[in-house]
């Protein structure tokens, strides 16, 4: 198939001008260009979003430190988690859905090229309007203020009254003008999804990573809403007057905290989705057995993103809601635990009785179980509620989200680089510059967010920018900074990787993992239009029934 | 090789994760640490009880799946003997995804039961006759605190009675915002209740000994939200009972110090404070009428000294950077003299 795909590709002649290839990908509607510019956007953020984290760990390295004024350490959170949720995470995840869920159908582009771009740029926007406040937003503090509200802005300090100027403007428009462009991008997803699969491709044979990012895109419309609406009254509190959440006014806080969690739970499950799509497709191949259980897997999605429309207020046990809210918040957050465990355990199910093969990507999975299942589980500790009131606000919600975000999220967002790093760039990376990363990475992780529970457990609450040497806060601390700056030398090991190997790798082939999807039949990197004969499959493993004639998954499903 | 050392790594830190969790639970609890885990009242109490539990079970699952996970890791793996043939193709199996449905919906159904009825202890716990009430208002980035029924106002440091389990006179908090969101934090007293603007939320206390506990804002406020210390003295009954009487009497007028008290009533520290007897009578700031019985300034920010006063109402942002205290730019003369009257303030 390579070969009569390389046939229509353009003939390189000379090498284009550097202005002409920068057109091109400024102007390109292309779905796997636009997948690698979201990716490379989330990169530049993340170096970012680590300076900031770096800057916070410093000054908590020990008591009563000076290392940077509480001004810039309320900016330094504030920014560090917007910028990791909105302009990190998402557009990574964004970034793979567009470049392999149309390969992985076997479709030739998204349904929606230019709004694939717009919803690009709206997102690249709203990022540069976040990092512009730095220069341009003025603040409590004079000119040049980032905000400093907190990545939940709580009302009413997001109020004109407690946060003069504009720097919670740009936050504000930053991510109204960003949700915008994550509507556009799950739109497009579900049209793709839905109209786009090539013949014999039915909802049932759809690959997993193409289910979940279809039932991803489904929250983001629901969940999108509210923030949306959200911000859009704290621009007319803010600009036109209004009293939404004016409190000295008669607004309300609370509804704030209400809008702003309808929409931020279910980010979590947005965020973790595409993680376990993930997963979804690396976890058979290394363990060279299908998905355990497809059609739990799928429904087990489908379930949590309706669970998980429903949890919100887990995240407000301590806002004084009665003991009958307080109880249903609780039962529905330990329910969405039931479908999560039902995915861990059809992953390991899948793992049962294959054969194994550790190679990086493979390795961050394993990282991700493992750290997940923890995740998890001190979830359900803080569902309930009594022992919620002593953890909340505290580190230990702290090190429990990050256990998510990087332990979970982040892990399996490095295993997808591995992965199809060689489909994307048509080199290979280099595998022993690939477990360094891991084991380095799995050092610092355990040593900074392990470490980081106990603080929090010891009395310490997040978002203070000193403290006073309390028994046990400055060892912990010091250690939790000390993990800190190993990820990022871990993470620095895994850029240099993915540059150098970019030029000096091994040629990689259509199929260097032997797997299963569609995206493997064509050449590394595919062509423009990804097929030059539309793929017809009869089963969920195409490339799977191609390699084994003889005993087709097409004869069980 | 490398695989084998992955194993032991991975069990090493699902061991010494379980293993902080329970050194922080049994640590000992010194006089006013922070650990949740060291209760002193009922509500903290409890909630250890229900901690307990819900980290057993929820043990006994990481332990399980983990197992699991490790089992197939070691067991699963490729070898060299594979000669690169499949194993079997297994697709799922019906009875399994029942099973591991239906285990962890009874695991939830009874992690619920056990937290719903301590929810409801105390949440909904009865308010006795003999409780004591206070006001609690929390202030871009202090504390006020005020005793309906005594006629107490006060800031910083909040004074409570013992509780004795045969007669109880626990606390009531009724907690108000002047501001922005706080949240109210003793760990060893209890879990944390916001305190929300254009609302009223409420929590109780029963200590069960003499001490003082520590806590701190948790709800980020603003600039010096790390500084807003909270100390909680809880008194045994005499004790209290003194101090009560003390902060009821009017504040002291000592006439060596009147060319402080003069500046003090000529300067708008009278717009932001109050002093029973005197002019001043603002609630911006902390009520200064009985400053000398509290032994932290500016909400635990620095130790009450004669220096620390004095520097702190030369600048406050020497010691509280972005406090809503403005520096006064008094000369040296009446900055002397108003820290002579305000140590005076028994
Ligand atoms: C604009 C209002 C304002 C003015 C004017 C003002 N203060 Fe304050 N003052 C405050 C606030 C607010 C605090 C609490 C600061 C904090 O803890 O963050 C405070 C705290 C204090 C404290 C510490 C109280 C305690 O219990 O810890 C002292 C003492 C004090 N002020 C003295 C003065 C004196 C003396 C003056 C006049 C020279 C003055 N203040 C003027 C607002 C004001
Ligand atoms: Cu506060």
């Amino acid at each position: 198939m390579s070969t009569n795909v390389s046939a229509i590709e353009t003939p390189q002649s000379a090498a284009p001008a550097w202005t002409e290839t920068l057109h091109e990908w400024v102007t390109t509607v292309d779905h796997k260009r636009l997948g690698i510019l979201y990716i490379l956007y989330g990169l530049g953020f993340l170096v970012m979003a680590g300076i900031e984290a770096l800057i916070i760990r410093i000054q908590l390295m020990h008591a009563h430190s000076s290392f940077v004024s509480p001004q810039v350490f309320n900016r330094m959170f504030t920014m560090h988690g917007t910028t990791m949720i909105f302009f990190v995470v998402m557009p990574i995840l964004f970034g793979f859905a567009n470049y392999l869920v149309p390969l992985m159908i076997g479709a030739r582009d998204m349904a929606f090229p230019r709004l694939n771009a717009f919803s690009f740029w709206l997102t690249a926007l709203g990022g540069l309007l976040l990092y512009f406040s730095f220069l341009g937003g003025n603040g409590l503090y004079g000119a040049g203020n980032a905000p400093d509200v907190g990545w939940w802005a709580y009302a009413p300090l997001g109020a004109k009254a407690f946060s003069p100027g504009h720097s919670t403007g740009y936050w504000t428009i930053a991510l109204l003008v960003s949700g915008f462009g994550s509507v556009g991008t799950a739109i497009n997803i579900i049209a793709t999804v839905l109209c786009m699969r090539c013949p014999g491709m039915h909802l049932g044979r759809m690959p997993l990573l193409a289910w979940l990012n279809f039932v991803m895109s489904g929250m983001v419309l629901i969940a999108i809403t509210p923030l949306t609406a959200a911000q859009m009254m704290l621009l007319v509190d803010r600009y036109l007057g209004g009293h939404f959440f004016d409190t000295q006014a008669g607004g309300s806080a609370t509804l704030w905290m209400h809008f702003f969690w309808i929409f931020g739970h279910p980010e979590v499950y947005i965020l973790v989705i595409p993680a376990f799509a993930f997963m979804s497709e690396i976890i058979p191949v290394f363990s060279r057995k299908p998905i355990f259980g497809y059609p739990v897997m799928v429904g087990a999605t489908v379930g949590i993103g309706f669970i998980s429309m429903s949890v919100w207020a887990h995240h407000m046990f301590t806002v004084g809601m009665n003991s009958y809210a307080n109880s249903f918040f609780a039962i529905t957050t330990m329910a969405v635990g039931v479908p999560t465990g039902i995915k861990i355990f059809n992953w390991l199910g899948t793992m049962w009785g294959g054969r194994i093969q550790f190679k990086t990507p493979m390795l961050f999975s394993i990282g991700f179980l493992f750290q997940f299942l923890i995740a998890g589980l001190t979830g359900i500790i803080q569902s309930s509620v009594p022992v919620d009131w002593q953890l909340s606000l505290s580190y230990f919600v702290v090190a429990h989200f990050h256990y998510v975000i990087v332990g979970g999220i982040l892990f399996a967002v490095f295993a997808a680089f591995y992965y199809w790093y060689p489909k994307f760039t048509g080199r290979m990376f280099s595998e022993r510059l690939g477990k360094w990363h891991f084991w380095l990475f799995v050092i610092g992780f355990h040593m900074t967010f392990d470490v980081m529970h106990v603080p929090g457990i010891l009395g310490m609450p997040r978002r203070i920018y000193t403290y006073e040497p309390r028994p046990g806060w400055e060892t912990l601390n010091l250690i939790v900074t000390i993990g800190a700056f190993i990820q990022a030398a871990a993470i620095l090991l895994f850029v240099y990787n993915l540059v150098v190997s970019y030029w000096k790798g091994a040629k990689a082939g259509n199929d260097p993992w032997d797997a299963w999807t569609l995206e493997w039949s064509v050449s590394s990197p595919p062509p423009a239009y990804n097929f030059a004969t539309i793929p017809v499959v009869a089963s969920r493993r195409p490339l799977w029934d191609q390699k084994h004639p003889e005993d087709p998954d097409s004869r069980y499903e | 090789m490398n695989m084998r050392h992955r194993h032991n790594s991975a069990i090493r830190c699902a061991l010494s994760f379980l293993a902080l969790f329970f050194c922080a639970a049994a640590a000992a609890a010194p006089v006013s640490s922070t650990n949740i885990f060291a209760p002193a009242s009922t509500p903290a109490r409890t909630i250890v009880g229900l901690s307990h539990f819900v980290i057993a079970v929820t043990a006994v699952i990481f332990a399980v799946v983990a197992s699991l996970l490790v089992y197939s890791v070691v067991k699963f793996r490729a070898r060299a003997t594979d000669a690169g043939r499949e194993p079997a193709q297994v697709y799922g199996s019906t009875q399994i995804e029942l099973a591991w449905t239906v285990i962890p919906v009874l695991i939830i159904i009874v992690l619920f039961l056990a937290t719903a009825r301590i929810i409801h202890a105390i949440q909904d716990a009865p308010k006795p006759a003999a409780a004591l009430d206070v006001t609690v208002i929390g202030h871009q980035f202090w504390w006020e605190f005020r005793y309906p029924k005594l006629g107490i106002v006060t800031a910083n440091e909040l004074h409570i009675p013992v509780s004795d389990p045969a007669h109880p006179t626990p606390t009531f908090l009724k907690l108000l915002s002047a501001d922005t969101d706080h949240s109210f934090w003793v760990p060893e007293l209890g879990g944390k209740t916001d305190l929300i603007p254009n609302r009223v939320n409420e929590m109780w206390l029963d200590p069960e000994r003499p001490g003082i506990y520590l806590g701190q804002c948790a709800q980020y406020c603003g600039t010096q939200h790390g500084k807003m210390l909270l100390r909680v003295s809880v008194d045994r009954p005499a004790d209290f009972a003194a101090w009560v009487s003390a902060q009821q009497q009017a504040a002291v007028q000592d006439p060596k110090v009147l060319a402080g008290k003069h500046v003090f009533e000529t300067t708008s520290c009278i717009n932001c404070h109050s002093i029973s007897g005197t002019a001043a009578n603002g609630r911006f700031g902390p009520d200064l009428a009985h400053l000398m019985s509290r032994s932290t300034l500016a909400s635990g920010a620095a130790e009450n000294t004669p220096a620390n006063l004095r520097l702190w109402i030369q600048n406050p942002d020497a010691i509280k950077p972005g406090s809503l205290m403005p520096a006064m730019k008094l000369s040296d003369g009446d900055l002397d003299a108003v820290t002579a009257y305000l140590e005076t303030l028994r």
